[in-house]
């Protein structure tokens, strides 16, 4: 085991592959040369040569459109959105024609691509830097889409992505970019479609994604030792495909479901979640499900207005207190 | 020299060989009984959905399709019946698709704006306006670093000039120096709205082509070995890591936009003065001149309207898609789950 931060494990999955296939080329914006802004691909121009990682000008729909053409003709192209804000700039790209092509074609084209993109808040950009915009993805037929919260996880999966024969985004979260954690020596490959059960309680079930992984588990410590709430935390890691046997499982266990959102509240992933839950294990239920999530705002960029919009290990303490009273 | 000036200079422009002339004239004949039939199976009410025509257009398609290598690929816009047969995509196939039934190119999924035959090379008909050209790039991309010397070609309408992925895609093509021709096929009309009544430049396509560095190619549409002379000296360029081209086609469509449009506001006397440039008129009149005879030509269009009656024979025989269908090939392994 090796301790990497989030970003350098970003890097050895894409290394890895890269290692492995020589039909994975990687392409974006200031990704060569530079490294990439959040620094997540440092070293792999050296590694791999310009003829493989290439730096892109500033045109979304080239890098995804560019991305699509290379999947369907032989490459197995990574491409990545700096911010997850600009899939706006590219949504045609991305909803329309790479979601779309393999049904519309029934099956002929095939499109083996992944796209990165660092996503989320916590680093005061504003409202068009720090979107959690992974449900934007899981509300499109034919995308799969992952959001690692661990080093461990984010290289596996990229590498999960890599090797998928479908296309699919990963959303790293900017603000896990510096953390540290242990990962495997050697080939890592992780599975898309598994959720992870973090930690084993009786009373709660609570179900996070990416930076409210790490903020449940705080969350969670605390409601045990001061408070003697016990709560079972799954990282969901794969919204498409998602892993709904662990979660309906862990939700029968405790009888609770808490689900934990950096996206806004109206149609966030803990709705569709929320949904299943009540529809398949509602006799499992002692209690409402609860949805802590970002309120419906864009996102305030000031320390103290940011810190208060998305979902804090303080607020998810009380709300889950309050609820389980 | 180039090949245009080689054959202006030739006359007769017999820098083209007679096979190759009855194969560009065969191809536009096809694709004009063809487009005509899917407009009668419209009226019929066999053909849902809506169906943007390319009758008057043919020319363009018919030389790219002769002049291009099986291995190449096309990429064209949901005006794309005719750049899709002339790939060699089976009529019965495309047809069926308009028609909604199983024996379609993509079994009912796609409909008419749709059209793809990976097999033939065809890879795809595009619905939303652009959104092709970068992922014809994309392919160019990867025959460049496989070094397979294909090329794609990009077909698309002169509206599309107005729109990001135009310019995002030419510049994104040049910079790499990418193996793929973009064929701007300039109809006058955007949609309803002329062209030139709402673009800055006077050519479209050819006039934006100094922002990326390329050479302004303005060529008569309508006229296949124009633009055959055109297609093979581009692509021949690109194959050889000459970059990519832009090529701006001067047509006109004969129908309005849609299946919807009637193409009222076109000018009196606009269409009756293009019916005189029709591409297959113009043809027909050459090879004649050239000492084709008369009765080469008529069996090539009997031969046409016949394989357009039995492949819509074959069509409407098709049966309706089966419902399993709704929920197969969304991935890879033919399924549609998202969850376990």
């Amino acid at each position: 085991m090796a301790e990497l931060t989030y970003r350098e494990a970003v890097a050895a999955g894409i290394a890895q592959e890269m290692e492995r296939d020589e039909l994975v080329v990687f392409l974006g914006e200031d990704v060569a040369a530079a490294g990439g802004v959040f620094k997540s691909t440092v070293g792999l121009l050296e590694r791999f040569g310009p003829k493989r990682v290439r730096d892109c000008p500033i045109s979304e729909q080239a890098i995804i459109g560019a991305a699509m053409g290379a999947a369907m003709t032989g490459l197995k192209p990574i491409a990545e959105i700096m911010f997850s804000d600009f899939l706006a700039v590219c949504w045609d790209m991305v909803a329309n024609e790479i979601a779309k092509t393999r049904y519309m074609t029934n099956g002929q084209i095939q499109l083996p691509l992944v796209i990165r993109t660092a996503n989320g808040a916590g680093s005061r950009f504003g409202a068009q830097h720090s979107q959690a915009v992974e449900n934007w993805a899981m509300a499109v037929p034919g995308l799969k889409v992952v959001a690692p919260s661990t080093p461990a996880d984010v290289k596996g999966l990229v590498a999960a992505a890599v090797r998928d024969p479908d296309p699919v985004i990963v959303f790293e979260q900017k603000s896990l970019y510096a953390v540290k954690g242990e990962v495997p020596d050697g080939e890592h490959v992780d599975v898309l479609g598994k959720a992870k059960v973090l930690r084993e309680g009786k009373d709660c079930t609570v179900v996070a994604l990416a930076l409210m992984v790490p903020r449940a588990l705080e969350a969670a410590a605390i409601l045990e030792k001061e408070h003697g709430i016990s709560c079972t935390v799954v990282d969901v890691r794969s919204l498409v495909p998602l892993d709904t046997q662990t979660i309906l499982a862990e939700v029968a266990k405790t009888g609770r479901l808490v689900t934990v959102e950096e996206n806004p509240r109206l149609c966030g992933w803990g709705a569709e979640i929320a949904s299943i839950v009540a529809d398949e294990c509602f006799w499992s239920l002692d209690g409402p499900i609860v949805r802590i999530t970002t309120p419906h705002v864009p996102l305030p960029s000031a320390d103290q207005l940011e810190d208060a919009t998305i979902p804090s290990v303080a607020r998810i303490v009380r709300e889950i207190r309050e609820k389980m009273d | 020299m180039d090949a245009k000036a080689k054959g202006k200079k030739a006359g007769a422009a017999d820098d083209i060989g007679r096979e190759t002339r009855l194969e560009l004239y065969r191809l536009q004949v096809e694709l004009r009984h063809c487009e005509k039939r899917a407009h009668d199976l419209f009226l019929q009410n066999l053909v849902k959905g809506t169906s943007h025509l390319s009758l008057g257009q043919e020319a363009i398609a018919a030389a790219f399709g002769v002049a291009m290598r099986p291995d190449d690929w096309t990429f064209c816009t949901y005006r794309g019946h005719a750049h899709t047969l002339a790939r060699g995509a089976s009529m019965s196939g495309v047809l069926g698709e308009l028609m909604g039934r199983e024996c379609g190119l993509l079994g009912g999924k796609g409909g008419s704006m749709h059209l793809t035959d990976v097999s033939k090379g065809a890879m795809g008909s595009y619905a939303i306006i652009g959104a092709h050209l970068p992922v014809a790039a994309g392919a160019a991309w990867s025959a460049q670093y496989r070094g397979t010397e294909q090329v794609a070609v990009c077909f698309f309408g002169d509206g599309t000039t107005n729109i990001g992925a135009f310019h995002e895609a030419l510049n994104f093509a040049a910079v790499w120096k990418l193996p793929v021709v973009y064929v701007c096929e300039n109809n006058l009309y955007m949609e309803y709205t002329p062209i030139a009544s709402v673009t800055a430049v006077e050519k479209p396509a050819a006039d934006r082509a100094a922002a990326y560095g390329l050479e302004s190619v303005v060529v008569d549409g309508n006229d296949a070995d124009e633009v055959y002379r055109t297609a093979v000296k581009y692509m021949e360029r690109a194959r050889k890591g000459g970059g990519p081209a832009l090529i701006e086609a001067v047509t006109y469509r004969h129908s309005g936009h849609s299946r919807a449009d009637p193409a009222k506001y076109r000018p009196e006397g606009e269409l009756e003065k293009w019916l005189e440039r029709d591409p297959l008129k113009i043809y027909r009149a050459r090879l004649l001149k050239l000492g084709v005879a008369e009765a080469t030509l008529k069996d090539i269009e009997d031969e046409s309207m016949r394989k357009v009656d039995e492949a819509t024979a074959i069509a409407k025989a098709s049966p309706p898609p089966a419902l399993e269908a709704i929920e197969k090939n969304v991935w890879a392994d033919g399924g549609a789950a998202w969850r376990n």
